[in-house]
């Protein structure tokens, strides 16, 4: 169970500064296709009998490529749908191909947070520990140009590669997130808790921290509550982001209504 | 022939179902994708898609045919994401992304219940994927019915929504009912991705209703002719796909046929990947892209 709480924590920690960047920039369908469509990487690996990390980093790279790449001259939500199903394509010729994986897709998307092995905690803290220290030392120009891409622009802060260097720390925190919590609940996990954070506060550090506590609070409450029910993970993370967006939505109302009060008071 | 059509393909009758029920799906796709291009609901229709996927997994566990889980749970997710706010552009892939969230949370429940139940560890790998073969001839009616109400919906709605999207500030001025009209249009997305999901599966959903229409767009040099050309596009995809499959059951490495989703997808994004590198863009594709430009400086506002 150690490594169950290591990894998870680990886990809820990147989540949360990357569905913060996420939310903020609106990148939010980029989030659910790079860790899903990561998954054919898996799939890949086991066929050629390599790791599965191995895999899920080539794919998700890939995807960010794919996605910053098609966004140059497109628009970028059909371009991630594009990049989305081509990757999701090759998984499922990739799965045709091999014979005993029906079990193993199913663990790579709902997640396996009960068996972390002891030698899977070592580089999911390291890959880990890379993406935050990333993330850290562009922390400013990636600030700007997702909350101001226009001020930031004249600047000299390209636009297009800040979202290519966001979409690739994204790759390197996917590819160690998705053998742990699975691709469908890194997405919860990144949106639901910077979601709530956002309407809870505008000031943008203490969104990323409170993003970071919610995520952490999901995940501990959840794993607790789903081994005393044995009901997967992702359906309490999943249903806990919806909760806590709900609420932060609900407190923002009704602070504009006392505002409004004050004011016409 | 024979090196084309393997032998036994036109009396074949799975095929024959498939065949015909993925012209009516591509076309309904492909002509409500290019109102979901042009609005910038990608996300948004694909999510639609994996939502309805849970409510198959839901209709599974209480013993219902899946073919109206995927409806009901299409339809109810359109009409609670349109409740809490997707009008806005930003603000409305958040929330998209939470009702995808939690809906993909209940898929996890009712997936674990359903392996509790009856043991069926494929379950998860076909909801995704969806099986093109294995319709059942008494949802066919049924699916249709509402694949036509969709399509009718989008092109009685055509006009109006195309303005709405233009600008909604001159589609207000001149007394179009915006929210109402985006509202209609997000039900018969729904709708017709719930069907398409219910068939071939949440990817080739997205693929068919994005590829074809955004490949269209950049081709076509007005908006009724892009429809036209999404859905030809669409059709062929499938048709080819579909050939491909068949022929593909005697070719390695496994000798059980590759998956018709791979052949489609592949189709459909080369198709766009020719468009988007063509050196010149056409007339339609600025017109379009003065529309996105303008749409942006709406919502911007």
């Amino acid at each position: 169970m150690m490594n169950t709480w290591i990894a998870a924590t680990a886990v809820a920690v990147i989540a949360g500064v990357m569905g913060f960047f996420a939310v903020l920039r609106g990148s939010t369908f980029a989030a659910h296709a790079i860790p899903n469509g990561a998954f054919a990487g898996a799939a890949g690996a086991s066929l050629l009998g390599l790791n599965a990390l191995v895999g899920l980093a080539v794919f998700s790279v890939a995807g960010a490529l794919g996605i910053a790449g098609l966004s140059r001259r497109a628009r970028s939500d059909v371009a991630t749908a594009l990049t989305f199903v081509m990757m999701l394509g090759v998984g499922a010729l990739f799965v045709s191909w091999s014979t005993e994986y029906a079990q193993e897709a199913y663990s790579l998307l709902f997640g396996e947070v009960f068996g972390v092995a002891e030698g899977e905690v070592l580089p999911i803290l390291v890959l880990g520990a890379v993406s935050i220290a990333a993330i850290l030392v562009m922390f400013r120009p990636l600030m700007l140009s997702s909350a101001l891409p226009e001020v930031a622009e004249a600047r000299g802060i390209s636009t297009r590669r800040m979202e290519l260097a966001f979409l690739l720390v994204m790759a390197l925190a996917t590819s160690m997130t998705v053998p742990v919590v699975g691709a469908l609940l890194m997405f919860s996990l990144m949106i639901g808790p910077a979601a709530a954070a956002r309407s809870l506060t505008a000031r943008p550090v203490l969104a990323m921290a409170l993003s970071v506590a919610i995520a952490l609070v999901t995940v501990w409450a959840g794993i607790v509550v789903s081994y005393q029910t044995n009901w997967p993970l992702g359906f309490f993370v999943g249903a806990a982001g919806a909760v806590f967006f709900l609420a932060g939505r609900g407190y923002a109302a009704a602070r504009r209504r006392l505002a409004v009060r004050a004011a016409t008071a | 022939m024979h090196y084309i059509f393997e032998p036994g393909f036109f009396t074949s009758g799975p095929v024959h179902v498939a065949l015909g029920v993925g012209t009516v799906i591509a076309i309904t796709s492909a002509v409500v994708g290019v109102f979901t291009v042009i609005r910038g609901q990608s996300f948004a229709g694909h999510s639609l898609a994996d939502i309805s996927t849970t409510g198959g997994s839901g209709a599974f566990l209480v013993g219902i045919n899946q073919f109206w889980g995927y409806l009901a749970f299409g339809a109810g997710a359109a009409a609670f994401m349109e409740m809490i706010g997707v009008q806005r552009r930003r603000g409305r892939d958040v929330a998209t992304g939470v009702v995808l969230g939690a809906a993909l949370g209940l898929a996890a429940l009712f997936l674990y219940l359903d392996t509790q139940s009856s043991s069926t560890t494929g379950v998860s790998f076909t909801v995704l994927f969806g099986s093109m073969f294995v319709l059942t001839p008494s949802t066919v009616p049924a699916l249709i019915v509402s694949a036509l109400l969709a399509l009718a919906t989008v092109v009685v709605l055509a006009r109006v929504l195309l303005l709405s999207s233009l600008s909604t500030d001159i589609a207000a001025a001149r007394g179009v009912p915006v929210r109402a009209v985006g509202a209609a249009y997000l039900m018969a997305l729904a709708v017709s991705v719930a069907l398409s999901a219910v068939i071939i599966g949440s990817v080739l959903s997205t693929a068919l209703l994005i590829g074809p229409a955004a490949t269209a767009l950049r081709l076509a040099r007005s908006p009724v002719r892009a429809m036209a050309t999404a859905a030809g596009i669409g059709v062929a995809a499938i048709w080819v796909g579909v050939v491909l499959a068949y022929d593909s059951y005697y070719w390695p490495p496994a000798g059980r046929g590759w998956p018709v989703s791979f052949f489609v997808v592949t189709l459909v994004v080369g198709g766009y990947l020719v468009a988007y590198l063509r050196p010149r863009p056409s007339r339609a594709a600025a017109a379009a892209q003065e529309i996105l430009d303008t749409e942006q400086a709406c919502s911007a506002a």
